[in-house]
């Protein structure tokens, strides 16, 4: 216990700093790949890009298909459905658990008004009839169910969350509007997700 | 190891004595088998041996069936009805591994309450509690894991929503879970690392069983009247106990037997009672079962996770001052593990003097209450999200708390307790007898 009683550094303190850093630096060089190999792998994390024809996506009908692993809803709305979801507006942001848009194509903040959660309108068609968003409820990951809930939008099962026509959240327990991914025209009836 | 004075285990042969300078395994098997068990342990005692039975019997057949399936997306389906229609007695081997899990956690929870009727937690068994609800913690993690790998819906979905709950964390949630799942969503590596993990962890529980007993072969064990063994001298002690084998051990597999009556007959005759026929449908990543319900084991948790949503005014509090951190979804994973750390908080606070609810003339109703809530949270969990159940829910989980964070700090400090009997023995004696140290058995 001497040394302990020292104040002065002495050599021993010295080599016992430098040993105990070289330990903890070498043990965390040992930890981090074992917890790194758990993050996606290359091929998991290759963006992946996705063409999508929608031509036979009849209005009043809605496309399942899957990217990245998590369904993407693409709706195609009747003119009484953009009716309905442009009157749901009216209501205003402060009716909304969540009043940002949730658009990767906009600015993070704009705010969930449905021409700002819908895709512009290839020629020939009327404002908001196309809608594209994740199928994946912002509480805890399910699959929500379309033309279903209080707000004539969709439903999650799993724990009771309604969305509305333009897929905000209005009721349950999720926090967020159902979030849009990064999609575009590529001609008037393919979509690129991605 | 014992506190409890008694005899030790004496090498007699050369051969004994050899091994025992050099490996005194002998003793330590002999020790704690043969542990001063206080005599008055009543049937609420036999738990821990179904326990340690319920592991072996999952390690078991867990081994065997690891040697038919195949944890890949594309095939894992398709092993566990290979195991069940083609393995030599696979499917008997999977319907025990499934209801072995149902088994392990009827015996938990009997063994947790248990505890905490008769005080087991207090002072100075706080370690022991600990442990236990690290094990406790760790079963829920292995069963979890082991429900996804038969990659069926409820497979696919259950382990959606529970890793979406690490989602929840703010800030760094989505990396977290990210990094938990091995890509955006359940897939492959998903199902890869739990296999890997629900291997492992059974043998982390082993360990974390052999602290257990350790910490309470230190202390000793609790026992109905919660009066401790008296330790002046072995003639004392032995006069409030009896050596673990062959009294208890006996007593503990005579029950085993019985509750393994029961056991093989749900195995035998209704293996899937307990499951849900969802899972007999492959995983399939766009559709989500109309009613995703986790196994009944996680029922009472599940349902304080779905009672606190966005309307419940303690969630909008706590969102108000934390500026939003804390949202309703976060709110709801705090709850559940919330629930939790409160039983593994019981030992600091519970402030009686007085262990066991036998002698707690007030606390006996709250804990009756307790568990009236527990299984009133169990039925609610398998309940849609919706009137009246969220209600109910809110009720029965703002209970659960109460009881930990509420009512025991204050029990103890207004209730008057029963008078305590002076030592096991005259516990014991008031029950069976005096036992007349002259006569023996006729037998």
């Amino acid at each position: 216990m001497s040394h302990a009683e020292d104040h002065e550094g002495t050599r021993r303190d010295f080599l016992y700093y430098v040993a105990g850093g070289a330990g903890v630096v070498a043990t965390g060089a040992a930890v981090w790949p074992l917890v790194n190999q758990m993050n996606p792998s290359a091929d998991v994390q290759a963006l992946s890009s996705i063409r999508q024809d929608v031509s036979g996506v009849e209005p009043g009908t809605q496309l399942t298909v899957k990217w990245l692993g998590k369904p993407v809803f693409i709706r195609h709305r009747t003119g009484a459905e953009i009716q309905e979801a442009q009157g749901q507006d009216a209501e205003g942001l402060d009716a909304l658990p969540d009043p940002l848009a949730r658009n990767f194509n906009l600015n993070a903040d704009a705010p969930a008004t449905d021409a700002n959660r819908v895709m512009p309108s290839p020629e020939g068609e009327a404002p908001g009839a196309w809608i594209v968003q994740m199928g994946v409820c912002t509480h805890l990951g399910c699959v929500p169910l379309g033309d279903a809930g209080d707000f004539g939008g969709w439903f999650c099962p799993c724990h009771g969350s309604h969305y509305d026509l333009s897929g905000r959240i209005r009721k349950g327990p999720a926090p967020e509007n159902l979030p849009i991914p990064p999609v575009e025209w590529v001609d008037a009836t393919t979509i690129k997700l991605g | 190891m014992s506190g409890i004075p008694h005899d030790h285990y004496e090498p007699k042969t050369n051969g004994e004595k050899w091994l025992n300078s050099r490996l005194p395994i002998v003793g330590l098997l002999y020790d704690t088998l043969m542990i001063p068990t206080p005599k008055n342990l009543n049937w609420w005692w036999i738990w821990g041996i179904v326990l340690a039975f319920c592991l072996a019997l999952q390690i078991v057949t867990g081994i065997v069936l690891v040697m038919h399936y195949t944890p890949h997306v594309d095939l894992a389906f398709a092993s566990i009805e290979h195991i069940m229609r083609n393995v030599n007695g696979g499917y008997m081997l999977r319907y025990i591994h499934m209801n072995g899990a149902s088994l392990f956690f009827v015996a938990v929870y009997i063994h947790i309450f248990r505890g905490l009727f008769y005080g087991s937690y207090k002072a100075p068994r706080e370690i022991t509690w600990i442990i236990g609800m690290l094990i406790y913690l760790m079963m829920m993690g292995t069963a979890f894991m082991g429900y996804v790998l038969p990659w069926g819906q409820m497979s696919f979905w259950g382990a959606t929503v529970i890793t979406g709950l690490f989602g929840a964390i703010p800030f760094v949630g989505e990396a977290i879970q990210t990094w938990l799942l091995g890509g955006p969503a359940v897939d492959n590596a998903t199902l890869n690392r739990f296999f890997s993990l629900h291997y492992l962890l059974p043998f982390v529980i082993a360990a974390l069983v052999i602290v257990h007993i350790w910490a309470f072969h230190t202390t000793g064990n609790n026992n109905p009247t919660g009066v401790d063994v008296r330790k002046g001298s072995k003639a004392e002690a032995e006069k409030d106990t009896l050596p673990f084998w062959p009294y208890f051990v006996i007593k503990d597999l005579f029950a085993l037997a019985v509750i393994l009556v029961v056991f093989w007959a749900i195995v035998g005759y209704m293996p899937n009672y307990l499951g849900h026929p969802d899972n007999y449908i492959e995983a399939n990543p766009l559709v989500t079962p109309a009613h995703i319900v986790p196994e009944w084991y996680f029922l009472p948790f599940y349902a304080i996770l779905r009672a606190f949503t966005g309307e419940v005014w303690v969630v909008q509090f706590a969102s108000f001052i934390t500026g939003g951190i804390i949202d309703a979804k976060f709110f709801g994973v705090l709850a559940m593990f919330g629930a939790i750390l409160a039983m593994a908080l019981a030992p600091w606070l519970d402030t009686s003097t007085v262990r066991s609810g036998k002698y707690r003339p007030m606390f006996k109703w709250w804990f009756y209450l307790l568990i009236i809530d527990f299984f009133a949270l169990m039925w609610l969990g398998a309940m849609p999200a919706e009137e009246p159940y969220a209600t109910f829910s809110l009720i029965a989980s703002a209970y659960w708390f109460a009881y930990f964070f509420v009512i025991l700090p204050i029990l103890g400090v207004i209730e008057k307790p029963l008078a305590l009997p002076e030592t096991i023995e005259e516990d014991f004696n008031a029950h069976y007898g005096k036992a007349d140290a002259d006569a023996t058995p006729a037998e």
